[in-house]
């Protein structure tokens, strides 16, 4: 019954993963790998698929087609075996509102069929990790939405997991909630534990994802390191301008002599260059006054742009 | 450095179920508030009331009731009709919530729990909240000395089916739907007259004969019928095969939807 002495270099290993509800293709044949004590991420609008792959990977929702192990076991048949290794934080907390913060990590751990001393043990280890000490007695109902987002990671890590995935961790908190948050993740990243991150905020992705798919439409269309996705498909900067009222902003294919790409966006256009401030330089050169004007980086929202056509937040 | 749990060989099913029951315990006795003083003291004044106050003027003008006094002929069946209120109060809101507002039934199955051992949790959690309720009824109804039987100790196992015949296809009814909507239908035209006219506080012989087989379609009539067979003793055998069947059968159909919604509604 013992693996432990061929552990699988790949935690999460997909081919051909499909998920059909009825008529509708959620996941459309995807193949991922996830390494052991890497941090995997999943970057795409909503509706991209991410949640569905998820809800697979967390042997919680069948597969509809293709092969999917997870720990090297089967989640058709091995479902209770792999959850018992697998912590979980989904896009909503689950929490027992009416309960104290402690009671929810205790019972918890009892789904795992922990020992209670080790479970209370944990449960002050993992207070004491997330900052919600001094809160151990409250009600979940009385606490802010980061300190439930915390909570409801430690409440993941109760089982002390080979493999944490998080579902849309940050979204809807505040940016110091955030960095509390991301702060905690790569912590546990240290300690050796496998991340897989679904995300749709850019910069997210890029701090805590060692490599990431880009999911749309139920596909992956790129994957890579961020640096890896970013030199494949974006330039090195992007110049950001805004043109003010309609109709004074010149033509994309005017714009197209300074660039080698331009997106024009609702609210702004982009030229892709290699060096944005000479790019600058030209477009002010050729009497063209934009009402502000920006040099950046690439990003991965350029990727995504140009992957999709679309930008990732609406 | 963690593959020790993966190690541990796969649970048995009944060790999963065991873990939900006592979740649902935990959260109920964390959460009780009160409930249990109520437990006690609303069959204690309703038999008071009904049975004594009420059972005096019966006895008055009336006599006997099916060969019983009043108050014997009332206390089994209010331990059914709390049975049954029992089982409805823990089946539906509740379940509805853990499935899709507070989502802790998404959270168990994320665990090594599945879908059935949450539904398996949740029923032997309220059936045995039912036979615990069946206990201080019994122990009141004794100290009224309404019970006449060694088969009264039957009772706590009878409200235990009555709870579980209700919460069975109730919480198979509530994981198939998206809204409570027609949870208050369900009450007001449902539970109530089921209340009033199960044969509770009058005999069923009191309907005209054509009213009769109505009255024999309400589960709650076969859990009083029931439990008044157990009290009195009278007829206790051929009850049990009757009445109970009914209800055993309840409580299977309701497991067996219930335990394949459940799965569709967690799982897919």
């Amino acid at each position: 019954m013992s693996w432990s002495g061929a552990e699988p270099e790949l935690i999460v290993e997909a081919r051909g993963l499909t998920k059909r509800f009825g008529d509708f293709e959620a996941v459309r044949g995807i193949d991922v790998a996830v390494r052991r004590g890497e941090s995997f991420g999943f970057l795409g609008p909503n509706g991209a698929g991410k949640t569905s792959t998820m809800r697979m990977i967390s042997a919680v929702s069948r597969p509809t087609a293709g092969e999917l192990t997870i720990f090297g076991l089967d989640p058709r048949t091995e479902g209770p075996r792999i959850r018992a290794g697998l912590g979980v934080v989904p896009q909503e907390d689950t929490l027992e509102l009416e309960l104290s913060v402690r009671w929810n990590l205790e019972m918890f751990g009892r789904y795992f069929d922990l020992p209670r001393a080790e479970i209370r043990q944990r449960t002050a280890e993992l207070l004491e990790f997330v900052q919600l000490s001094d809160r151990a007695n409250s009600r979940v109902d009385d606490l802010s939405g980061g300190m439930r987002r915390r909570l409801t990671i430690a409440r993941a890590l109760i089982n002390q997991p080979q493999l944490l995935i998080l579902d849309e961790p940050t979204t809807g908190l505040d940016p110091q909630a955030r960095h509390l948050l991301w702060d905690r993740l790569y912590r546990l990243k240290r300690e050796g534990v496998t991340l897989i991150i679904t995300t749709h905020y850019m910069d997210e992705a890029e701090q805590l994802c060692d490599r990431l798919v880009v999911m749309d439409h139920g596909a992956i269309v790129a994957h890579g390191t961020p640096r890896e996705l970013i030199d494949q498909h974006s330039t090195r900067e992007v110049v950001e301008l805004r043109f003010g009222e309609e109709g004074v902003e010149p033509t994309p294919a005017r714009l197209a002599s300074f660039a080698q790409r331009v997106e024009v966006l609702p609210d702004r256009t982009l030229l892709y260059v290699d060096d944005g401030d000479e790019a600058l330089r030209d477009v002010h050169g050729d009497g063209l006054t934009p009402l502000s004007a920006l040099v950046r980086r690439s990003s991965l929202e350029d990727v995504f742009l140009r992957l999709t056509g679309r930008t990732l937040v609406e | 450095m963690t593959s020790g749990l993966l190690d541990q060989a796969p649970r048995a099913g009944w060790a999963r179920w065991r873990r939900s029951w006592w979740y649902h315990a935990t959260v109920y006795a964390q959460t009780w508030r009160g409930s249990v003083a109520g437990a006690i003291l609303f069959p204690f004044l309703f038999l008071l009331a009904m049975g004594v106050g009420v059972g005096h003027l019966v006895t008055a003008h009336v006599g006997q009731v099916d060969g019983e006094s009043y108050l014997d002929f009332l206390a089994p069946g209010l331990l059914a009709t709390t049975a049954m209120q029992l089982g409805e109060g823990e089946s539906l809101w509740p379940v509805l919530g853990a499935l899709k507002w507070v989502r802790t039934y998404h959270a168990a199955v994320a665990t090594p729990l599945e879908p059935e051992d949450v539904l398996a949790g949740k029923l032997s959690w309220v059936t045995t909240r039912g036979v615990a309720t069946g206990v201080i009824y019994t122990v009141i109804i004794g100290l009224f000395g309404a019970l006449h039987s060694w088969w009264a100790l039957t009772l706590p196992l009878i409200g235990g089916l009555v709870t579980l015949a209700f919460a069975a296809p109730l919480v198979a009814w509530a994981s198939g739907v998206e809204s409570d909507g027609a949870f208050v239908v369900f009450y007001r035209f449902g539970t109530v007259p089921m209340f009033l006219f199960s044969a509770t506080f009058y005999p069923l012989d009191a309907y005209p004969g054509y009213l009769r087989p109505v009255v024999q379609l309400a589960p709650l009539y076969h859990g009083v019928a029931l439990a008044r067979a157990a009290a009195s003793g009278h007829g206790a055998t051929p009850a049990l095969l009757a009445h109970g069947a009914v209800l055993a059968a309840l409580a299977l159909v309701g497991i067996t939807v219930g335990r394949r919604r459940m799965r569709r509604r967690l799982v897919d």
